[in-house]
């Protein structure tokens, strides 16, 4: 009798521990926080059409540290805090190899380029018409951005708004390393 | 106890059949609005795309699939999906693309492998346990001696009982 009932004694308070390791792992991780399985892959290659008109390509800029922003003038208020960040950082390394491209994310027109004017932004950006670079780059919410080596490789993702201190720290070891 | 091994087994299979069963291709209901982008190659019809659709979580609202949500990436989405399919994708290779882009994550119903399987295995798992454990206890329950009577009384405590009711009887 007791041998078995013994066992079944400290069997039934002893499988709640696999329960409570598994809740603790999932408690732990942020369902939201999404590992992008494209970083260390090649960039995917697109072709959009600026708001000013001109062509841009990931194809013309190989060889150069490539910033990819995603944003929204309705994404509020994560990617207004982050344009003057952008458009501080090109200015500071333009000249020094860096391109930065913004992509529109499902955005209209009219309020996309008052976004623009009211940061002043002199980097190209560009509306990406039915997400189709968006998806290309597994975007799931604005602002999201990329950095891509001169290789062509997507190196960091960064979902959220970008900081000064991350852009520098990114776009300095990039542009560190070699074509 | 062989006895018992075999009624564990038999557990363990009842368990394991809504298992397969679950493992064949989930239906969905057909879809019947939207049309083919003008201009396609490959003719494709809509239940495919909403096939695919079913599949894939929809990036903005994560408890939805693309199929289901009304939002605009969704909506997005399934056109890419129409697109893709119409250029001679087939669905699998179209929901390739997106696990590609986005992970395992995209998929509404996680592939069977590695720490996945957990959430196919637990609750089949689970169940076979708990069977297996009503019917020890049930076993523990029907071998247990019914008492056909009540243990004789100390006579001293029937006197003493009887005399307490006489002295409360008003």
């Amino acid at each position: 009798m007791s041998g078995r009932s013994r066992i079944l004694r400290w069997a039934i308070p002893l499988a709640v521990v696999p329960v409570l390791v598994l809740l603790a792992y999932g408690f732990r991780t942020d369902p939201r926080e999404i590992p992008s399985p494209l970083v260390g892959k090649p960039a995917s290659p697109f072709k959009l059409t600026a708001y000013d008109g001109k062509p841009l390509s990931l194809e013309a800029l190989r060889g150069q540290v490539v910033i990819l922003n995603f944003w929204a003038s309705w994404c509020y208020p994560a990617c207004y805090e982050e344009a003057p960040s952008l458009e501080r950082a090109w200015k500071t390394y333009k000249d020094r190899g860096l391109v930065m491209v913004g992509v529109n994310y499902q955005d209209k027109d009219e309020p996309a380029r008052r976004f623009l004017a009211q940061f002043g932004h002199t980097f190209p950006n560009a509306p990406d018409p039915g997400s189709r670079v968006s998806v290309d780059y597994g975007v799931y919410g604005v602002p999201e951005t990329y950095f891509i080596d001169k290789k062509g490789r997507v190196r960091f993702k960064r979902v959220g708004p970008v900081s000064d201190e991350m852009l520098k720290e990114q776009i300095e070891r990039l542009l560190a390393e070699a074509a | 106890m062989s006895r018992l091994l075999a009624l564990a087994a038999l557990a363990a299979l009842l368990a394991a059949a809504p298992a397969a069963l679950a493992a064949g291709p989930a239906g969905g209901p057909a879809a019947t609005s939207g049309t083919a982008p003008a201009g396609t190659k490959t003719p494709v019809s809509e239940d495919t795309v909403h096939d695919v659709a079913a599949q894939l979580r929809c990036v903005v609202c994560q408890s939805l699939s693309v199929a289901d949500s009304p939002s605009e990436t969704a909506h997005e989405m399934k056109g890419i999906i129409r697109e893709r399919l119409a250029a001679g994708e087939s669905p699998e290779q179209v929901r390739a693309y997106f696990v590609e882009k986005y992970g395992n994550w995209i998929l509404l119903s996680p592939p069977r492998q590695g720490f996945n399987l957990l959430v196919w295995v637990v609750p089949f798992a689970g169940l076979g346990l708990g069977l297996v454990l009503v019917l020890l206890v049930v076993r523990r329950w029907s071998r247990r001696p019914v008492p056909t009577q009540a243990p004789p009384m100390d006579p001293a405590m029937r006197a003493r009982i009887r005399r307490e009711m006489v002295e409360r009887e008003p």
